[in-house]
């Protein structure tokens, strides 16, 4: 039941560019990134695309379809109507390298920006205990695939490239809340203070919690509601109570 | 050749998955500074695909398990063949280097004492896979990949930059490697982005850069896994064994045409799946084979009680090792008996509860959903053989993971010899963090006892750099090929003729092709565009590499004329005593692949006897039992 798919990608680099129509064959349960790939075959063999796994699984394949952050790999052509023209454009928000691959580093700038774990002093390997239900709260931050959808979408950086620099984003500040919340690191202990650090290196307060970032994320992480809001809330106890913070630390 | 940029390393590690960050950890911590070199985003490489788990007697959930039990599942899965060495220093490492991970801050699913919890899987005689749901190789590779960025916070505050001592070269493509003499010098690739050349010099090499699935038509395997590192190592003078074993793994996605291949993982077995014919007969059953049949159930009502009484009843036979299953699913399609979309059925619903499923398997629940329409909590899942993982790569010596060329390590799946004919799921991302961490040792070793920095012939970069241009030029000559054409021409012959089953004739045949595509390779051209991230070009380069692997495994195949592992030949179908010790080796001599045998090291007496007498004479010579009994008599 294959039909003629119609299109319209972003083709160019950092200079220009602009949007071409194609059309291409579309077969039965095929993903927008299928398409581009017979694109590539075919007609436009050095059209420019990241993927890997194409199951949704390490998010290289984020691009916008008809202006939504999405996984190419798992967007599916039937979510469309056969005579419906694809736009699939590059993420917005960070600056284009060529066709629908851009410049992610500011990403990987902000992930060294976040201390790493801290392990507890006097556990060695194999001595970690924790309880499933006390390391869930973490695990589920670290399902992102790191797709930078959410980063991609969120209007604080979105058409702010000046904010940049001061704003970390939903999947930094959420690396955050997933150390502060993890069971054992022992970062308070030696002295640190995550949340504060979210507020002042990463710019937590400039969050709005619009929750965008949670409405893509592919992997249905909720990071408004699990990880930016409990985190504002930590500062805002801090903030108020020092000696209050000291003892939750304890008691956690 | 004018300008080009230069960087100078102790260590350069070619790969970004769990052998090359386990590597590039060890030889920064000990103080080497190092360089990682990915053809993907940092954190994207292979390993994050990886889904059940990390194989390590740690003996959390049954405490009967140990070293000694891992050690011989790992033999019994490759049939023997397996550098028993290397089985040994796996089995006995692993449990640390999984514990080693909780102190970067890794969390995996618990056990209601609190500690890391194990989960069944074939082949593995107790629950012994750490996993996190089924997103394990995301675990672990961010977990790596953070700690790499602690290594360079560590820096930062001692030499003022996150560079200082180790740097992430992403989206960076190898094409060469530079020798001095016949030692390691360093490395030529180019920036993806820009097509820009860089020259790395450096006194070691770590090669982890995966496998070469990518030669196949249905494989689960990505863009990335071109066998560049095999074709790198054959082309530095280093010899690649057991090319012949390939590991169909049973279970891929069959259904719709664009995901075939997708793997779904074993965890759906080994947490109760089971398989059926198009019938609904459980036919795993009528394929037990005798080496088996002492610890895996006859029938289905034994099968079923073991997953509540395991010390009391055998396994069920869909947890027999892949190589077994595979086959037999693919003899059930042939016969008639297969699904629709000719694959059999996998089925979980009927097993576990929907919370269960949900909790267990969220991300397979996920991709049925998403790509199949297939809710895996009621309905069952159709499945079939996909390429997987290459059991073949470079020989390395199993202490040092150091190939036959000075200077020049490998790790993980590019190396070979641990897996034998055959791995064992779970027994891969165990094997990348023992043997990524000793190649890190065993490069850093090797530099702080060199008296002398070998050096670069600008020479061998040029040349290196005019070969990865070459297609440019040939772009608007007549007779052009077009790399996409012929990645897929290649890809249908190895899946046709060197795939699960194979034959003599056919093998004949594939290197017929093989060769002739090979002549017109000279051709390839890069159909349009600059250097600027052009795909097309990249393909170029990677169909060399493939081309040169896929007659490597060919070749071998054709000279081993038995039955073993992941080496299946319908005109020699028994597994052949004689032809255990016998390892098959490639080199490349003038630009040819040349093949040749060796003898395994016998395996050493404390190991032979954790196995019952009556066991190794399955699979060994009566000669060789012989020469052992003698062994452990006068010792
Ligand atoms: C879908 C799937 C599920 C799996 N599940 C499991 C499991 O549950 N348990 C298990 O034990 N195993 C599993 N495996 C197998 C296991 O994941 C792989 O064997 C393992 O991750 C390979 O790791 P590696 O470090 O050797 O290479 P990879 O992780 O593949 O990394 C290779 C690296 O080399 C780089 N590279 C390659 N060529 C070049 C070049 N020319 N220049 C520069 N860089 C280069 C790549 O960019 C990449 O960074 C699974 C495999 C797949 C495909
Ligand atoms: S909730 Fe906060 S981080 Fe998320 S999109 Fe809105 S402003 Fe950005
Ligand atoms: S949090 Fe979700 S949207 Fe953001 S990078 Fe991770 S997976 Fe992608
Ligand atoms: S290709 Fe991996 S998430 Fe799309």
């Amino acid at each position: 039941m294959g039909y003629q798919a119609r299109l319209r990608v972003w083709r160019g680099d950092s200079e220009s560019g602009e949007l071409r129509d194609y059309e291409v064959e579309a077969e039965e349960g095929e993903v927008v990134l299928d398409l581009l790939h017979r694109l590539q075959a075919t007609r436009c063999p050095d059209l420019a695309v990241r993927w890997n796994c194409k199951a949704g699984k390490c998010g290289s394949c984020s691009a916008e379809v008809n202006g939504r952050p999405r996984l190419t790999c798992m967007t599916r052509m039937s979510l469309f109507d056969p005579d419906e023209v694809v736009t699939v454009t590059p993420m917005r928000t960070f600056p284009v390298i060529k066709d629908l691959v851009c410049d992610v580093s500011y990403n990987y700038v902000k992930a060294r920006e976040v201390p790493a774990f801290t392990p507890p002093e006097g556990l060695e390997p194999g001595e970690y205990r924790m309880q499933q239900r006390d390391v869930e709260r973490s695990q589920e931050f670290r399902k992102c695939i790191e797709c930078f959808l959410c980063q991609d979408t969120c209007h604080v950086i979105r058409d702010h490239a000046e904010n940049k620099e001061a704003f970390s984003g939903p999947r930094f500040l959420m690396r955050v809340a997933e150390l502060e919340m993890h069971p054992l690191d022992d970062y308070a202990e030696r002295g640190g203070d995550r949340p504060e650090e979210s507020r002042g290196e990463h710019g937590l307060g400039m969050c709005n919690i619009t929750k965008c970032c949670t409405d893509v994320c592919p992997e249905h992480i909720r990071i408004t509601d699990n990880a930016l809001i409990p985190l504002k809330e930590r500062v805002a106890d801090r903030r108020y109570d020092p000696i209050l913070r000291f003892f939750r630390r304890k008691k956690e | 050749m004018a300008e080009i940029e230069t960087h100078e390393y102790d260590v350069i590690v070619i790969g970004a998955g769990g052998a090359g960050l386990r590597a590039a950890i060890e030889a920064r911590s000990r103080g080497m500074r190092t360089a990682i070199l990915c053809k993907s985003l940092f954190g994207k490489a292979h390993t994050v695909m990886a889904e059940g788990g990390i194989a390590a007697a740690m003996g959390n959930v049954n405490s009967g398990d140990d070293w000694r039990v891992h050690f011989r599942d790992t033999m019994r899965g490759g049939k023997f063949l397996n550098n028993w060495r290397m089985a040994e220093l796996h089995a006995t490492e692993a449990p640390r280097r999984v514990w080693e991970l909780e102190t970067y801050g890794a969390l995996f699913d618990r056990t209601p004492e609190g500690k890391i919890s194990q989960r069944n899987f074939g082949g593995h005689e107790y629950p012994r896979l750490a996993h996190v749901g089924d997103r394990t190789g995301l675990e672990l590779i961010r977990t790596l990949q953070q700690k790499v960025v602690s290594l360079q916070q560590r820096d930062r505050a001692e030499h003022g930059s996150y560079e200082a001592g180790l740097r992430v070269f992403a989206e960076f493509t190898v094409t060469d490697l530079l020798r001095d003499g016949d030692r390691m010098a360093g490395a030529v690739g180019y920036w993806r982005e820009n097509g820009r050349f860089v020259r790395l010099t450096a006194p070691s090499v770590v090669l982890a850069t995966g496998g070469i699935g990518k030669s196949f038509k249905v494989t689960s395997n990505s863009w990335e896994y071109t066998g560049d590192g095999h074709a790198l190592a054959l082309r530095a003078g280093a010899r690649l064994i057991n090319m012949e074993f390939v590991q169909f793994h049973p279970t891929g996605m069959v259904w719709p045409p664009s995901v075939k291949g997708i793997l779904v993982t074993e965890s759906v077995r080994g947490d109760g799946g089971v398989l059926r014919d198009s019938a609904g007969r459980r036919f795993m059953f009528d394929y037990v084979p005798e080496v088996f049949k002492a610890s895996y159930a006859d029938g289905p009502e034994e099968a079923d009680r073991w997953y509540s009484d395991p010390d009391n009843n055998r396994r069920p036979p869909e947890l027999l090792p892949r190589d077994e299953v595979a086959r037999a699913i693919n003899n059930e399609v042939k016969e008639g008996r297969g699904s629709p979309h000719g694959g059999v059925y996998l089925d979980v619903a009927g097993r576990l509860s929907t919370e269960e499923i949900m909790r267990r398997l969220p991300s397979m629940h996920h991709q049925f959903k998403e790509l199949a329409d297939v809710d895996i909590t009621s309905q069952s899942m159709e499945v079939g053989p996909t390429c997987h993982y290459v059991m073949g790569g470079v020989e390395v010596d199993p202490d040092s993971a150091a190939s036959a060329v000075p200077g020049l390590f490998a790790a993980g799946e590019v190396a070979g010899g641990m897996h034998g004919s055959n791995r064992l799921g779970g027994n891969s991302l165990s094997d990348l963090l023992v043997f990524g961490k000793r190649a890190g040792a065993g490069a850093a070793d090797y530099v702080s006892g060199l008296e002398r920095r070998p050096e670069v012939d600008p020479a061998d970069v040029d040349e290196a750099v005019g070969a990865a241009l070459a297609p440019f030029e040939v772009a608007d000559a007549r007779g052009a090929e077009n790399p996409y054409a012929m990645q897929s021409e290649l890809q249908q012959v190895m899946n046709r003729l060197v795939g699960i089953i194979r034959d003599g004739e056919e093998m004949c045949s594939a290197l017929e092709q093989i060769a002739e595509i090979g002549q017109r390779a000279g051709r390839l051209a890069v159909p349009e565009g600059n250097r600027q991230f052009n795909p097309g070009w990249h393909l170029v380069l990677d169909v060399r590499n493939m081309l040169l692997v896929g007659e490597c495994v060919a070749a071998a195949a054709l000279r081993r004329t038995e039955s073993r592992g992941g080496h299946t030949r319908d005109d020699h179908p028994r597994m052949d005593p004689n032809w255990r010790s016998r390892l098959l080796g490639c080199v490349l001599r003038d630009g040819a692949v040349e093949v040749s045998e060796q003898e395994q090291e016998p395996m050493r007496a404390d190991l032979m006897r954790l196995f019952s007498r009556e066991e190794l004479e399955k699979y060994f010579t009566a000669e060789e039992l012989a020469v052992e009994e003698t062994a452990s008599r006068t010792e």
